[in-house]
């Protein structure tokens, strides 16, 4: 139990996706004007990283990891080539089938989130957190927790800057530097506030 | 759009309209991998060959894209040019692609790439599509080097792992800027080099949300 706690909070605060490894920049900086929309975005992006992290890594490990197609008679076959193909076309295909379930199930939801769905497929950190689960080896656990995590500290990074931002848009800021020139020093100093979370373990 | 001659499509992204301090495109995986040099050079080249031949695909095909399908048609083609940047950097470049780890494989959801084949290919033929590609991809490379020799040459002394300034650990003079080589530098960098690129250019400057209005004595009454 602990080990998945230090990691939710590793997720969340030390390896922030946003400010430490600058995944899903684009969106970050382009949604981050108003709180409301960078809150929906971010509760999307928790939605959909708690899903498809978690599958990703089921497909990961039953077909494409080395070995992993034995039960089917080929035991040397190694199809983890064919990953980034996979990851995106999951990403796509969950992202579709989340957005029917939510129009049919959950209308309220649904037009609340509208718009920034399909923005998601294309947003690095999904792609980034399916990725690094590869990478560091995760398993279905851990996926789950990692996803969860990963999508609660974008979440919490993008609703941030867009707070300073809706404060900062009354201030005298040098001509060059409008809009986002001052973005990116904002998030800048924001990522040095979350460098003083890395002394935390558990 | 016809008049566009080749230089200018291959030349105007890379300052006049650059990806990265204009059009917000592709910055995801443009800080994490300019810690140093060598590793940047590597990233550009994969980027710059992407963007092209991604453009060249889709430009080649773009009638025959049914409209309803083309950002899946367009996502698998980079998809697969990006996996043989990726199995090609593992083999002859194995330690450098342990360097840049997932970034190489994050260049699918670089915006740029994805702007490019659905803004400027789907419209104008191969040739002129593949300098698209290449332009914006050396207005992306040159973006993110002058980030990478900053953050090099402050946070170590070094440029290409030549010792530019010995540092005091080497017997030198020059103390190290340890936060260089931090996440956070890239974003101040990055911040200043467009407020260095916008008092160049200053047609680029945004507008503000709000006026400073002049102070009035009356109003103080």
């Amino acid at each position: 139990m602990e080990h998945y706690l230090s990691l939710l909070i590793t997720a969340i605060f030390v390896e922030n996706l946003a400010l430490a490894f600058f995944l899903g920049m684009c969106t970050f900086l382009a949604i981050s004007k108003k709180i409301e929309a960078a809150l929906g975005l971010g509760i999307a992006v928790v939605v959909v990283l708690t899903l498809s992290v978690p599958v990703n890594n089921l497909i990961f490990n039953t077909v494409l990891r080395e070995g992993a197609l034995s039960w089917a008679g080929l035991p040397d076959v190694d199809l983890s080539f064919l990953g980034l193909l996979t990851y995106i076309g999951v990403i796509a295909a969950l992202v579709q089938i989340l957005e029917m379930v939510l129009d049919k199930y959950i209308p309220a939801l649904y037009s609340a989130l509208g718009v920034f769905l399909p923005l998601i497929t294309v947003n690095c950190a999904i792609l980034g957190a399916s990725l690094f689960m590869v990478e560091r080896d995760y398993n279905f656990g851990e996926s789950v927790v990692y996803g969860f995590g990963a999508g609660v500290g974008w979440a919490l990074a993008i609703t941030a800057l867009a707070g300073i931002r809706e404060k900062l848009k009354y201030s005298d800021v040098p001509e060059g530097l409008r809009g986002l020139g001052i973005t990116f020093i904002t998030v800048g100093l924001m990522s040095l506030g979350f460098m003083s979370f890395s002394g935390i373990s558990l | 759009m016809s008049e566009m001659s080749a230089k200018k499509v291959l030349f105007e992204p890379i300052f006049t309209n650059n990806p990265i301090a204009l059009q917000i495109l592709g910055i995801c995986s443009a800080l994490a991998v300019t810690t140093s040099l060598s590793v940047t050079l590597v990233m550009c080249a994969s980027v710059i060959a992407v963007t092209g031949f991604s453009n060249l695909a889709v430009s080649l095909i773009r009638t025959q894209i049914p409209n309803s399908i083309r950002i899946i048609v367009q996502m698998t083609i980079i998809a697969s040019l990006v996996i043989v940047v990726d199995q090609l950097l593992k083999a002859y470049a194995y330690e450098i692609s342990k360097q840049l780890s997932v970034f190489v494989g994050l260049i699918i959801t670089n915006c740029i790439v994805m702007g490019r084949a659905e803004g400027f290919a789907m419209q104008n033929p191969p040739m002129l599509s593949f300098l698209d590609g290449i332009g914006n991809g050396l207005g992306y490379s040159i973006a993110i080097l002058f980030v990478a020799v900053f953050r090099e040459l402050f946070g170590s002394g070094e440029l290409l792992g030549f010792t530019i300034m010995a540092s005091v650990n080497d017997g030198g003079w020059y103390v190290p800027n340890g936060m260089m080589l931090l996440p956070p530098s890239a974003f101040f960098i990055i911040g200043l080099g467009i407020w260095a690129l916008r008092t160049w250019k200053p047609d680029q400057v945004e507008e503000p949300d709000y006026k400073m209005s002049a102070h009035k004595t009356r109003e103080a009454f």
